[in-house]
């Protein structure tokens, strides 16, 4: 099977010629979930932007379902890859199922279709479609708002799915359930997902493979169990300077 | 009481008044919409592109609605007299608003909103149609009130170049110094004002999100309201849209102009099949000659010695016959023609209260030099900066006053006169308030000013082609005494009479 999301030699630069990525390569598996550990300012996001052509490489390539994003449309490729913000960035202007239907309507779908789709998404995410369906997002808790974030990344089926620190601003209770959602949800869709955090208790509990970004390259890239055991200095004084993982209680996916 | 009664019996100048108003705020402020809301659009998303535009409009409104006003009167195609520059001043003063609000409005969006958008897959105009502007919506109608709102206020200083309106009244009741016109025009403007806040207030409100709710209420409401606004405008033009044969008559911002336009119009209906366009109360001499040479008016009534002065900037004379002939023959040069006198001198009065020249003994302007050094004169503008005027006058005399004189608008200046704000004054030998006011001419000893006599100024062009209306203005030549026009004034000044009315007893007068 074709591999999902390849990075190869990747370099990202500013304009000012500060790199921010640097030599970083790596693969990701259809129904991966890569999660991406490092601190602030690491280039965590940028990897996230640079697989939806939000940026572009300076050198190096990133190919998507096997194509490389510069070929893509990149109107196309980023309907076919959702996004989930930390900050969720619903539209205040729309209630929560023309949120939802975005995509889909930019698609052309029909609107039974979408309306079909979207009570399908509301009961995916565990919200009752019948009531929050025509709320509006001030309406709702921040839990809530992100569980809308993610049917509304979801609405059109696209096979990958980023998460750019998603449950990073939730209270710990509804993050630890929020976590749970996403693993049964995962359990039933298999997306490729590439996920950026730094809260390594969700990068254990919630990823297939752990990647540490240090610095600008990738200085580890292995199932959490590995990363968890590994030798390198780096990553130990790494995971050490991170707050400690509180017990994990990892279900099997 | 008064201002009920006036509106009455004014009911439809006032119902057009209220009509060309709301049309020309509408027009101005739908043209600055769809003028301001693209730039505001670009200004938004290439700031560098958009601060030099914004400095623009910004520069525009701190310029004084009069000074634009006049200003605009001698651009070539976008100017002249008329709603047409009005227009544009007032498209001028909205666009700032309108851009301003559209720029905020698009870029106080959350980073997080738009950045999902694009996430999303949308294409500009996507994020543009269906996120950014949505979003900035409230943002932008509020800029849209605050547009409508100072062109509701700026439309009435734009009945000073002839674009008619609620300031009809408040220009015609300033030169009447009668407060309960000024009010029938400024209470109207005042309650425009307000309507125009509130209704837009309330769209503001509906169209923040969350009271999305109202959603279709909200667009079935601004459907209509574009509806209405097209009907409107679209009747405005052909309101306003005759073509036909015309011919347009001026005067300036003085109840004696105003007269004297009535009267060429009214001579020009009766004697032809001409249509006559009024463009009276444009602002002053500048300003009318600026149109007449535009021609955005066919003709208007002009006085010799100012034209010789104030216009072709050429030496005074005393001798009547030679200061028209000689205004006469500048007047050729440049495509305008004379005709024949109407017969009064509107001569520079220099006035005092009669109680005084009676008490002092004052007969001439000679008599007034050993009292003036205790006393304040006030003077218009144009007296001011004329070469025949105040300079002159104090050369010619010796005169010397307590303190430098006030510059005061001729319309108030008799009033400021007679309640003894200042002693002496200068005015218009056939004014009016003269005889209401009880005020007292002083003769000109030393015969410093020079005549003015009341002359028909038209255009060559517009005689060519309207012979009848040589025939129809040479009628009058000779046919007004200053009498006669001192009384018509006083008509109008002082006992509050319509112009139109009073000039049409005076024709009635002259045709039997």
């Amino acid at each position: 099977m074709a591999a999902s999301i390849e990075f190869e030699r990747v370099q990202y630069r500013l304009p000012s010629g500060v790199a921010v990525l640097d030599d970083v390569s790596f693969t990701v598996e259809p129904g991966d979930v890569l999660v991406l550990v490092g601190r602030s300012g690491v280039g965590k996001t940028t990897i996230l932007r640079l697989i939806n052509h939000l940026l572009l490489p300076s050198t190096g390539e990133i190919r998507v379902e096997g194509r490389a994003t510069a070929a893509w449309d990149p109107i196309a490729l980023r309907r076919r890859t959702g996004y989930v913000l930390q900050e969720v960035g619903l539209f205040p202007h729309m209630t929560v199922g023309r949120n939802i239907a975005v995509v889909p309507h930019l698609e052309g779908w029909p609107e039974a279709r979408i309306r079909a789709r979207c009570v399908e998404l509301l009961a995916l995410v565990g919200l009752d479609p019948i009531s929050y369906e025509g709320r509006f997002p001030h309406e709702l808790s921040g839990g809530q708002r992100q569980r809308v974030g993610v049917a509304r990344a979801l609405a059109a089926d696209p096979p990958v799915l980023l998460m750019d620190e998603p449950f990073g601003a939730l209270d710990p209770l509804t993050r630890s359930e929020l976590h749970r959602e996403f693993r049964r949800i995962q359990g039933q869709l298999r997306k490729t997902v590439v996920m950026v955090t730094h809260d390594m208790a969700e990068a254990f509990a919630l990823a297939t493979r752990l990647g540490v970004l240090d610095q600008g390259r990738l200085v580890a890239l292995d199932t959490p169990d590995a990363i968890a055991r590994a030798g390198d200095p780096r990553i130990r004084m790494f995971l050490e300077a991170l707050p400690p993982i509180p017990v994990i209680s990892r279900e099997p996916v | 009481m008064n201002l009920f009664n006036f509106w009455l019996s004014h009911r439809p100048d006032m119902l057009v008044a209220i009509a060309q108003h709301v049309v020309l705020v509408l027009a101005a402020t739908a043209t600055a919409i769809a003028i301001g809301l693209p730039l505001g659009i670009v200004a938004a998303r290439r700031p560098r592109l958009g601060a030099p535009l914004l400095a623009f409009t910004n520069i525009v409104q701190t310029v004084p609605s009069l000074a634009m006003f006049g200003f605009l009167v001698a651009v070539p195609l976008i100017g002249g007299v008329g709603a047409r520059s009005a227009l544009i001043v007032l498209i001028l003063y909205g666009l700032l608003p309108v851009m301003r609000n559209t720029v905020a409005g698009i870029q106080g969006i959350d980073r997080a909103v738009r950045s999902a958008g694009v996430a999303m897959g949308m294409t500009a105009r996507q994020l543009l149609l269906q996120v950014e502007l949505p979003l900035a919506m409230p943002t932008i109608v509020a800029g849209v009130r605050v547009a409508a709102v100072v062109g509701v206020g700026a439309a009435t200083i734009a009945a000073a170049i002839g674009a008619g309106g609620l300031g009809d009244f408040i220009f015609r009741g300033l030169s009447m110094t009668d407060p309960t016109v000024i009010l029938a025009g400024a209470v109207p403007a005042a309650l425009l004002a307000l309507a125009v806040d509130a209704g837009l207030g309330w769209l503001e409100r509906v169209l923040t999100p969350g009271a999305a709710r109202h959603r279709l209420l909200t667009l079935r409401a601004m459907v209509a309201g574009v509806i209405a606004l097209m009907v409107v405008v679209a009747g405005g033009f052909a309101l306003s849209g005759r073509w036909g044969t015309r011919v347009i008559i001026g005067s300036k911002n003085f109840t004696e102009q105003v007269i004297l336009g009535e009267l060429l119009a009214q001579a020009v209906e009766r004697a032809t099949n001409l249509r006559v366009d009024r463009r009276l109360n444009l602002g002053g001499t500048f300003i009318s000659e600026e149109a007449l040479r535009a021609g955005a008016i066919d003709a208007y009534i002009e006085y010799t010695g100012t034209a010789l002065t104030a216009i072709f900037h050429q030496p005074t004379s005393r001798d009547r016959a030679e200061v028209y002939s000689r205004v006469a023959a500048a007047y050729a040069e440049s495509g305008r023609t004379v005709l024949p006198p109407l017969g009064f001198n509107n001569t520079f009065a220099i006035l005092v209260r009669t109680a005084d020249a009676r008490r002092l003994g004052l007969k001439t302007i000679s008599d007034v030099v050993p009292h003036a050094p205790k006393w304040k004169a006030a003077f218009g503008y144009e007296f001011l900066e004329r070469e025949d005027g105040y300079k002159g006058l104090v050369r010619t005399y010796g005169l010397r006053f307590r303190e430098p004189p006030r510059v005061m608008d001729l319309t108030l200046i008799y009033r400021a006169l007679a309640s003894g704000a200042v002693d002496l004054i200068a005015g218009d030998a056939t004014h009016g308030l003269i005889k209401g006011l009880d005020l007292f001419m002083l003769e000109d000893d030393r015969r410093y000013f020079p005549p003015y006599d009341a002359i028909p100024v038209v255009r060559t062009q517009t005689l060519a082609a309207h012979p009848e209306l040589r025939t129809a203005i040479e009628r009058l030549a000779g046919r007004v005494s200053e009498e006669a026009m001192r009384e018509m004034n006083y008509d109008v000044d002082v006992r509050r009479r319509d112009a139109s009315a009073v000039v049409r007893e005076f024709l009635d007068r002259l045709g039997s």
